[in-house]
């Protein structure tokens, strides 16, 4: 048990002083009938963005994106706030995981 | 109804491979099967109410709840593992001892099952509270219940039977050399998990990415691949890591090291018949 508390002690020693709460640009998108409104989205590059997703169905949706290394469940309803970047320039694509076939979309970094 | 066992089988997989991971570091404990089937049951209990409580979740700290959540669960469960670990630096000689002498496993000494226990009901509810919610959302938009059930009970088999395969392996490890084996599978399992949590912190803007891509090897080893995957849960294999990530990663893998090392050492000053330093311990250092 010991062990543990010191583990935790490293842990949020390392983790406590990084809180940022820096000016970030917000992008929208809107989820409706399991498909991401825009489905493709330009956001500028070497920043740090906030994504504000609106899920207007009735039913949860996981946003997912390998490329952005990013995932979040939204639930019918629901809005979520995701912070990316700074990215390089270029394409990153995402999807809604539980609708895959529908909800596809691309984020351009320039 | 391939759809639902597809993504099921996903959210079904980690916690599949970490419970038999579990099994496999508590070789050797009388009863751990009630302690490991006590986790999954609680954990799926927790999974649901995380789920009801899905938007509520969300909504908090500024947004930011699932994130904190998800990062809470993953860095407690880094600690239990960290704390199996030490205490096997400290006990995992006897503990191997006893069980070649008697020549099968035996319920020998107190080990920590109670971490085992937790690791198991984390595991299980952070997975389960995804897969609750994406059944909820079939059931909300008019999907067949059979169809649905069949697609949900195939997906969790799948990962079952992975799960399964990988304790098999697991068991096959001569007695020997098994628990500094395992040792070093939980050692990277954490490590992995406590990436997992960083990425996490840095997708609800509370910790720097630093740099948010070190590395590219997508192109080499997809994550999204099978092995990539697997890899992927096992010793957090990340195809595109930030350096916040890697800080995470290489932070939990030594700390966990320096504090085996320490108390295996401590250990062996209290008791004078064992070696100078407990074998597990010295067997898992990294020189």
């Amino acid at each position: 048990m010991k062990a543990a508390l010191i583990f935790v002690g490293l842990i949020a020693a390392l983790a406590a002083p990084l809180a940022v709460h820096a000016d970030t640009a917000e992008f929208n998108i809107a989820i409706r009938n399991h498909r991401f409104e825009p489905s493709e989205i330009v956001v500028p590059a070497n920043k740090k963005v906030k994504l504000v997703i609106v899920n207007h169905d009735a039913t949860p949706e996981e946003f997912e994106s390998h490329d952005l290394k990013r995932e979040k469940v939204i639930v019918g309803g629901g809005k979520a706030n995701i912070w990316i970047g700074p990215l390089r320039p270029g394409t990153y694509t995402f999807v809604g995981e539980y609708h895959e076939e529908t909800a596809k979309g691309r984020l351009i970094a320039k | 109804m391939l759809g639902t066992a597809v993504i099921v089988f996903r959210e079904v997989l980690e916690a599949a491979l970490i419970v038999a991971i579990v099994m496999g570091a508590s070789r050797g404990v009388a009863k751990r099967g009630r302690w490991v089937g006590s986790g999954i049951a609680l954990g799926v209990l927790g999974a649901v109410v995380v789920a009801a409580f899905a938007g509520a979740i969300s909504d908090a700290v500024e947004g930011r709840g699932q994130e904190i959540l998800n990062a809470a669960i993953l860095l407690a469960a880094v600690m239990m593992l960290a704390w199996h670990n030490v205490w096997m630096s400290a006990h995992g000689r006897e503990v191997a001892g006893e069980m070649s002498r008697l020549g099968h496993d035996v319920g020998v000494g107190t080990r920590p099952l109670s971490a085992m226990l937790v690791v198991t009901a984390l595991a299980v509810l952070r997975e389960g509270a995804e897969t609750v919610l994406f059944l909820f959302g079939l059931v909300a938009s008019g999907t067949q219940r059979a169809e649905l059930l069949a697609g949900g009970l195939l997906g969790l088999a799948g990962g079952v039977l992975i799960g399964f395969t990988l304790y098999l392996g697991l068991l096959r490890i001569p007695l020997r050399h098994f628990f500094s084996v395992t040792g070093w599978v939980v050692l990277l399992l954490a490590a992995g998990l406590a990436a997992n949590a960083a990425g996490y912190l840095s997708q609800a803007g509370l910790v720097p990415t630093l740099v948010p891509e070190v590395w590219n090897s997508a192109g080499i080893l997809a994550q999204d691949s099978v092995i990539g995957q697997l890899l992927h849960i096992l010793v957090g294999y990340n195809d595109r890591p930030s350096a916040i990530q890697l800080v995470f990663y290489v932070v939990t893998l030594a700390g966990i090291l320096v504090l085996m090392r320490l108390f295996g050492r401590q250990d062996a000053k209290g008791a004078r018949h064992k070696l100078p330093r407990s074998a597990l311990a010295q067997r898992m250092s990294p020189s």
